[in-house]
C-alpha cells in the first residue's frame, strides 16, 4: 500500500459502494417484494402481478446482478488504489 | 426398462462418479483437508457452494411448500438467496484475506479470546448437526421411495458413501464431488420443469411460462397465474398471488422471517467456509456471484414448478370422481403421501382449505367402496377430503406430466445429490471444528500435521455415525430445530463477523456479551414456542423469524459494551486493517 491517505480513500470508496448495493438489495426485496407488494400487485408485467414478480423472480435476478456488479467494481478499485493481489 | 431399473442405473453411475472423484483428489495436508489448499477456482467453487447450500429440503420440499403457500412462499425464495449478497459484500472477501480455516478461527483471533472461540465453536457444531440429521433422513427417504429399500438401509448406504469421500479427500474431495453433484441435481430439477412448462404454456423456459398464458384446453390464451387465482378462489382458498391474505402471515412476520433466513444464510459456517477455498480475494468476490447464479437457476424455477403443479393438481383431481383419478394419484396413495376420505359420500375428491384429518394418514389396511385406502385418523370438520404431502409436488411431477421413466430415475439421483452434497459440507465443518478449533487451538497446540489430519478423518467418521443415528431415529423435533439453525446462525455469528471487519473499535467484551445475549434471547423465544406451546408474544413474530430480533440485540449489545470498555489491543486493530486490503500482508 502506498500511503495512509490513499488507503483511507480506498476504504471509503469501498464503503460507499457497499452501501449503494445494500440500498438496492433492501429496496427490491424488502421494498418491492414485501412492503409495497400489495400496492405493486395492481401493476402487471405480462401474466405476473408486479409485487408477486419481485418477491418470486425479480429480487433473485437483482441479487445475482448486484454481486457481479460489486465484484467487478471492487476489482477495478483494487487496481486503481494499487492494493490488488499481485 | 422399468423405473426401478433406470433408478439403479442412474444412482449407480452417479455414485461411481462421486467416489472416483474423491479417490483422485485424495489429500495429505491439513490445509488440503480443511480448505482444499485454497486452490479452487471461483467458477468451480461457486458450483460447489451451490450444491453445498441446496439441500434435500430445497430440492424436494421447497417447490411444494410454495405451491401451497402462494405469495407467502417468497420467504424461502428471498430468504435463501438474499443472504449471498450480504456474504459477498460484507464477509467473503475479508474472511478470505484473513486466510485461516474456520469461522471460530476468525472469531477467536479477532476477539483475542478463547472464550469467544469456544462460543463460536459450540454454535458451529450445534447448527451443523441440526442440519445434517435432516440430510441423512432425506437420503433414506429417497432410497426407500425410489429403490424400494428400507429407509434405514438407505441411511446406512448414504453414510458409507459420504464417509468414504469426505474422509479420503477432505475439503478437496468434497469440493470436486459437489461440482459433479451440482450438475446432476440441476439437470434433474430442470428437465421435468422444462417439460411441464412446455406442456402447460408452450414455452420451454419455466421462468417465462410462469408469467405466460396457458397453451391449450378451456383456459387457453389466459394467463396461468390469473387462472390459478381463480381456481384458488373457487375452492375457497386465498388468491395465489395475493400478499398477506387473511389468516396468513402478517407483513411484519414475513419481513422478519425473510431477514432471519438471509442473515442466517450469511452466518452458516458451512457456507462461509467455502470462501476460504478460493485462491484470492478477487476469487472470493466472484465466487459468491457464481454461487448465487447457480443457486438462482433452481430458485427461480422452483416457484414456476410450484404454480404449474398446483394448476395440474387442481385440474386433474379436484372434483373428479375417485375411480377416474389419474394413476399417479393411486401410486402415491400407497406410499401414504396422498389420502382421500369421502366425507360426503359422493365419490368425488373434494379439495378445500383446511386439513382433511389430523396428522399423517394411518391406513387401516381396508379399502372403501371406491377402492380408496381407509384411514384411521380422526376426521376434521372441514369440507376438505384430501390429504396431500407437499413433497409430492416435486417427486410426482414427472409422473403427473407423463414423462418417460428415465426422468423419474433422474429426479431420484438429483435428490440424492442434493442431500449428499449438503451432508458432506456439514460433516467437514463438524470435523474441522473439533480437530482444528477444539483440539489443536484449545487443547494441544503442539499437535503435528499428521496427528491433526488423522483426527480430522476420525472426527468425520464419528460425525457420520451421529448424523446416521439421528437419520435412523429421527428425533421428533427435527422439523422444529431448523428454526434453531437459522435463528442461531443469525443471532450469533453474523453481527460479530461484520462488526469485526467494519468496526475496529469492537472488542472482546462486546463480542462475548453480544453473542451471549443474542443466542440466549433467540433460544428462549424458540424453545418457549416450539417445546412449551407458548405464544409468539413479541408482536406475533414466529419462531422462524425471531433470529432477526436476536441479531439486532446482539448488534446493539456488542456495540454498546465495546464503547464502554477498553479498545482492542493495537495488534488486533492492525490485523483488521490488513484484512481490509486485498494485497498480501508481505507487500505492506
Amino acid at each position: 500500500m502506498g500511503d495512509n491517505t490513499s488507503a483511507a480513500e480506498y476504504w471509503k470508496a469501498n464503503i460507499r459502494l457497499v452501501i449503494g448495493c445494500l440500498v438496492v438489495w433492501l429496496f427490491v426485496s424488502y421494498g418491492c417484494g414485501i412492503l409495497f407488494a400489495d400496492a405493486l400487485n395492481g401493476i402487471r408485467l405480462g401474466g405476473y402481478k408486479l409485487g408477486f414478480w419481485f418477491a418470486q423472480q425479480g429480487s433473485i435476478y437483482t441479487f445475482v446482478g448486484l454481486i457481479f456488479f460489486y465484484a467487478i467494481r471492487m476489482n477495478k478499485l483494487d487496481r486503481k488504489f494499487n492494493v490488488d493481489e499481485k | 426398462m422399468s423405473i426401478l431399473d433406470w433408478t439403479y442405473i442412474m444412482v449407480g453411475v452417479t455414485f461411481t462418479l462421486y467416489i472416483s472423484i474423491a479417490w483422485i483428489s485424495m489429500v495429505k495436508t491439513t490445509k488440503g483437508f480443511y480448505v482444499a489448499g485454497g486452490g479452487v477456482g471461483p467458477l468451480a467453487n461457486g458450483m460447489a457452494t451451490a450444491a453445498d447450500w441446496m439441500s434435500a429440503a430445497s430440492f424436494i420440499s421447497m417447490a411444494g411448500l410454495i405451491s401451497f403457500m402462494g405469495y407467502t412462499g417468497s420467504i424461502y425464495l428471498l430468504g435463501w438467496t438474499g443472504g449471498y449478497v450480504l456474504l459477498a459484500l460484507l464477509l467473503a472477501p475479508y474472511l478470505r484475506k484473513f486466510g485461516k480455516f474456520t469461522v471460530p478461527d476468525f472469531v477467536g483471533d479477532r476477539y483475542y479470546s478463547n472464550t469467544a472461540r469456544f462460543i463460536a465453536l459450540v454454535c458451529a457444531i450445534f447448527v451443523s448437526f441440526t442440519y445434517v440429521a435432516g440430510q441423512m433422513r432425506g437420503v433414506g427417504i429417497v432410497f426407500s421411495r425410489f429403490l424400494e429399500v428400507d429407509v434405514n438401509t438407505g441411511v446406512l448406504i448414504g453414510m458409507a458413501l459420504v464417509f468414504l469421500y469426505a474422509a479420503l479427500g477432505g475439503m478437496k474431495g468434497i469440493t470436486y464431488t459437489q461440482v459433479a453433484q451440482y450438475t446432476v441435481l440441476i439437470i434433474a430439477y430442470l428437465v421435468p420443469a422444462v417439460a411441464i412448462s412446455l406442456k402447460i404454456t408452450g414455452t420451454p423456459v419455466p421462468q417465462l411460462g410462469f408469467g405466460g398464458a396457458i397453451a391449450e384446453g378451456a383456459d387457453s390464451g389466459k394467463y396461468l397465474l390469473d387462472i390459478l387465482n381463480q381456481l384458488n378462489i373457487d375452492l375457497g382458498f386465498a388468491e395465489y398471488t395475493k400478499a398477506y391474505p387473511e389468516g396468513g402471515k402478517s407483513m411484519l412476520d414475513v419481513f422478519c422471517i425473510t431477514m432471519a433466513l438471509m442473515v442466517g444464510t450469511a452466518g452458516l459456517p458451512h457456507v462461509i467456509v467455502r470462501f476460504y477455498t478460493v485462491p484470492n480475494v478477487r476469487g472470493a468476490r466472484l465466487s459468491a456471484g457464481y454461487a448465487l447464479l447457480f443457486i438462482a437457476f433452481l430458485y427461480t424455477t422452483a416457484p414456476a414448478i410450484a404454480s404449474f403443479s398446483r394448476y395440474n393438481m387442481i385440474n386433474t383431481i379436484s372434483n373428479v370422481p375417485y375411480n377416474q383419478a389419474p394413476s399417479w394419484f393411486k401410486n402415491w396413495e400407497k406410499t401414504g403421501l396422498i389420502a382421500w376420505v369421502d366425507k360426503n359420500h359422493n365419490g368425488f375428491i373434494n379439495y378445500r382449505p383446511g386439513n382433511a384429518f389430523s396428522g399423517k394418514p394411518e391406513f387401516t389396511g381396508e379399502t372403501g367402496s371406491y377402492g380408496q385406502l381407509i384411514v384411521a385418523n380422526t376426521l376434521s370438520d372441514t369440507e376438505n377430503e384430501l390429504y396431500i404431502d407437499r413433497d409430492i409436488m416435486v417427486l410426482a411431477n414427472p409422473e403427473i406430466a407423463q414423462l418417460p421413466n428415465w426422468v423419474i430415475a433422474l429426479v431420484a439421483a438429483g435428490g440424492l445429490a442434493a442431500a449428499l452434497s449438503t451432508a458432506s459440507g456439514l460433516l467437514l465443518v463438524i470435523s474441522s471444528s473439533i480437530s482444528h478449533d477444539l483440539y489443536y487451538r484449545l487443547i494441544n497446540r503442539n499437535a503435528s500435521e499428521k496427528q491433526r489430519l488423522l483426527l480430522g478423518r476420525i472426527m468425520i467418521g464419528v460425525a457420520v455415525c451421529i448424523a446416521g443415528y439421528f437419520g435412523i431415529n429421527p428425533p421428533g423435533f427435527v422439523a422444529q430445530v431448523v428454526a434453531f439453525a437459522f435463528g442461531l446462525a443469525a443471532s450469533s455469528f453474523f453481527p460479530v463477523l461484520v462488526l469485526g471487519i467494519f468496526s475496529k473499535r469492537t472488542n472482546r467484551e462486546g463480542a462475548i456479551c453480544g453473542m451471549t445475549a443474542g443466542i440466549l434471547f433467540t433460544i428462549f423465544y424458540i424453545v418457549n414456542i416450539k417445546f412449551f406451546g407458548g405464544t409468539a408474544w413479541l408482536l406475533g413474530i414466529s419462531a422462524e423469524g425471531i433470529g432477526t430480533v436476536g441479531m439486532l440485540i446482539n448488534l446493539f449489545v456488542t456495540v454498546s459494551v465495546s464503547r464502554l470498555t477498553a479498545p482492542p489491543p493495537p495488534e488486533v486493530q492492525e490485523m483488521v486493517e490488513i484484512i481490509r486490503y486485498p494485497r498480501g500482508a508481505g507487500a505492506r
